[in-house]
């Protein structure tokens, strides 16, 4: 298993990769880290004089460090109701025990979510791309998937399509909300405050609900 | 509010920093609304505030569009997502210091029918319920029926017409202008007569019972059942407003399609009405054409839906652009005001009398003229031949010619052909499913042209004209090799 340093500069490098088109690290400080010699080994890496790059064999790596502290992030918002100040910091501990099937499973929980709380994008892990429903309790799901009678509050919206947020803003469909799906078919109705709404599935999917039970 | 001053929301300090910034850069002093809504508005992107801007602010435009893209790079999510995030989180803070919530009582009653509406096993039966009441009952047996009758008869056959024939001929000795007046086609006696006897009687009974459901709150719930069907065909759940509104009047639905989001839906909802949704008018004489031929009325009955549901999924699959999205919101149920209810009525009323009624006036002189010119009997020999090809007697082709003109003159001229016993049972599903599915009468061709533009609007007419002759064809065809007699 990786260090959590080496898991750090996969990580770096991934956001690197991500934002800035591709471009090396650079060293600096890290230069004599025991993580750089350790990721050399592995060939997920190479090393020049001032900067390092990530080789395509560590791609996949790195992709699943950035998706582990995003899904962390996730979780210290939505379900562990971390403050904003302090998701990083804790986020960048949790996300090194987010190991072997742990990762998918706090996924699941999280209803496969696709964006960090900062809107950044969670890199799809493989579990996102299976239908199967999860077999354990849920925290968060989209709209799209709870099933009639379920209540919760309004996480937050999702959606590549700025119209599709833009019309759900506009009825009023806000995150901090407490929600109440009425039926599921052959359109989604919730009720919302005082108010019944009709939408369809591609727009009860923009929407992402934590679950209240019990209640 | 006098003496109070408006209380003004605050968004956070990286939002704060750009609007200052962007307050610096707009110079002109002639905006109608504060400066600060409008700099909120810039940064969310208003089309309509940014050509504002662009016209007011020519030589800080650019300045202003860099301001923008630099605000948006702050934040992962758009713009006007955080600044209505921030703005119900104060709206929530105000309503939770003046509101509170009891404990929220059993299921109302009213609910529970808004349930039973929305689900999807028991609101078919409703929907049916509906219909046949409030369409079939109503608008059929009592206003295209009783109404009609009532009017046409008593009023018009017995006192109008022999008045106004008798009248015309003392002023007007001119035989050529009396014929325009007063004549067969004449504009009182056909063009006066019909708007009045004829589609006042159903029209109003249509616009009254639609307030009815209208206001009930009846229609989201039925656009949020057929919505995943309405998907199928290019439209999304709302559609559902202006198609039922065609079963009235097709020419104020076509109107009524400006409520449809994208240029997609309403072109296609454009074509469905023109094409596959029979107006109460045209219903009415239909259904009378149709009566005691249950067989016929079904074939009719499923053919219209057939090709309702194959237009509009194969439109559906040509058409490119935006796919429909569906939200709306679902109002409590109420029952209806009768005040409300005949205000409306008679609002839809006043709007189809100054629009189409000059139409129908206009109609009845290109009849006139047709006919003197001669122009009538040429066109009435080029139709006999279509006729004979969808197996119809050659007199049809004068209901045909004058279907253009209305639709339902021409449903009227067919009945007369069945009171002579001239059609058979499969002539007369034929004949029906033709006329229904034929051009659009005058008044919605204009409308078509005037909603969707010239090109849009002749390439659909001359759609219809072919496609509504084909289908006459196909039916004619496969009644007569499968040896069945409707």
């Amino acid at each position: 298993m990786l260090s959590e340093h080496a898991e750090e500069i996969l990580e770096a490098l991934a956001i690197q990769i991500e934002e800035q088109g591709k471009k090396p690290l650079d060293l600096g400080a890290i230069r004599d880290d025991p993580a750089i010699e350790e990721l050399l080994k592995l060939g997920y890496i190479r090393k020049d004089a001032d900067h390092i790059h990530l080789l395509e064999k560590g791609k996949a790596q790195a992709q699943g460090c950035l998706r582990r502290h995003r899904l962390a992030e996730r979780l210290m918002v939505d379900v562990l109701d971390v403050k904003k100040q302090i998701i990083n910091e804790v986020s960048c501990k949790f996300e090194h025990l987010l190991h072997e099937g742990l990762e998918d499973n706090v996924c699941a929980i999280l209803g496969h979510p696709r964006v960090c709380p900062h809107g950044k994008p969670i890199p799809p892990g493989r579990c996102c791309q299976q239908k199967e429903k999860t077999k354990f309790l849920k925290f968060v799901s989209r709209l799209s998937e709870l099933e009639a009678k379920d209540k919760g509050t309004i996480t937050y919206l999702h959606s590549k399509d700025n119209t599709q947020l833009q019309k759900l803003m506009s009825i009023g469909i806000l995150p901090g909300m407490p929600i109440n799906l009425l039926q599921k078919f052959p359109s989604y109705v919730l009720q919302l405050g005082q108010s019944q709404f009709a939408v369809d599935k591609e727009l009860a999917s923009c929407i992402y609900v934590r679950l209240v039970r019990g209640s | 509010m006098p003496g109070l001053s408006p209380k003004k929301v605050g968004y956070s300090d990286t939002l704060e920093i750009y609007l200052a910034r962007l307050e610096e850069l707009l110079k002109a002093k002639d905006y109608k609304i504060s400066k600060r809504s409008l700099e909120l508005l810039i940064l969310q992107e208003d089309k309509e505030i940014l050509e504002l801007v662009k016209e007011k602010e020519d030589v800080n435009f650019n300045l202003i569009e860099n301001l923008i893209k630099e605000t948006k790079a702050n934040y992962a999510q758009p713009v006007s997502y955080i600044i209505s995030l921030r703005r119900q989180q104060e709206a929530s803070l105000i309503a939770s210091r003046v509101m509170s919530f009891g404990k929220s009582p059993a299921v109302s009653i009213q609910e529970r029918i808004s349930r039973i509406m929305m689900n999807p096993f028991t609101g078919g039966p409703i929907l049916l319920f509906v219909l046949y009441y409030g369409l079939y009952k109503f608008v059929g047996t009592f206003g295209a029926g009783f109404l009609v009758d009532f009017i046409e008869n008593k009023v018009f056959g017995n006192y109008i017409n022999p008045w106004a024939i008798k009248a015309v001929a003392k002023i007007l000795p001119i035989p050529f202008l009396q014929d325009l007046l007063v004549g067969e086609y004449g504009i009182i006696t056909l063009g006066v007569r019909y708007a009045f006897a004829i589609i006042l009687p159903v029209v109003a009974t249509f616009f009254f019972a639609f307030a009815i459901v209208e206001d009930t709150g009846y229609l989201p719930r039925l656009a949020m059942l057929v919505d995943q069907l309405f998907k199928k065909l290019g439209l999304s759940g709302r559609a559902v407003i202006p198609l039922v509104l065609g079963f009235g009047c097709d020419t104020m639905a076509t109107m009524v399609t400006r409520t449809l989001p994208t240029k997609r839906e309403r072109i296609i909802a454009t074509l469905l009405l023109a094409l596959a949704i029979p107006c109460s008018a045209q219903m009415g004489v239909i259904l009378a054409l149709l009566e005691g031929r249950p067989l016929a009325l079904v074939a009719w009955l499923g053919v219209i839906i057939f090709v309702f549901l194959i237009v509009g999924y194969l439109a559906a699959k040509i058409m490119p652009g935006e796919l429909p999205t569906f939200y709306m919101e679902i109002p409590p149920l109420r029952l209806p005001q009768f005040s409300n209810i005949l205000r409306k009525t008679a609002s839809r009323l006043s709007w189809y009398f100054k629009e189409i009624f000059p139409l129908f006036i206009f109609a009845s002189f290109l009849i006139w003229l047709g006919q003197i010119s001669g122009i009538f009997n040429v066109l009435v020999k080029i139709l006999q031949h279509p006729m004979r090809w969808l197996g119809l007697p050659d007199k049809a082709a004068v209901a045909f010619l004058f279907g253009f003109f209305r639709r339902d003159y021409g449903a009227a001229g067919l009945y007369d052909l069945k009171k002579a016993g001239l059609l058979s049972g499969n002539q007369l599903a034929v004949s029906c499913i033709t006329l229904t599915l034929f051009l659009p009468c005058i008044a919605q061709l204009m409308m078509n042209v005037k909603e969707r533009g010239l090109r849009i609007g002749i390439a659909m007419s001359i759609f219809i004209l072919f496609f509504s002759f084909s289908i006459g064809y196909l039916v004619n065809f496969v009644l007569t090799i499968l040896n069945i007699s409707l």
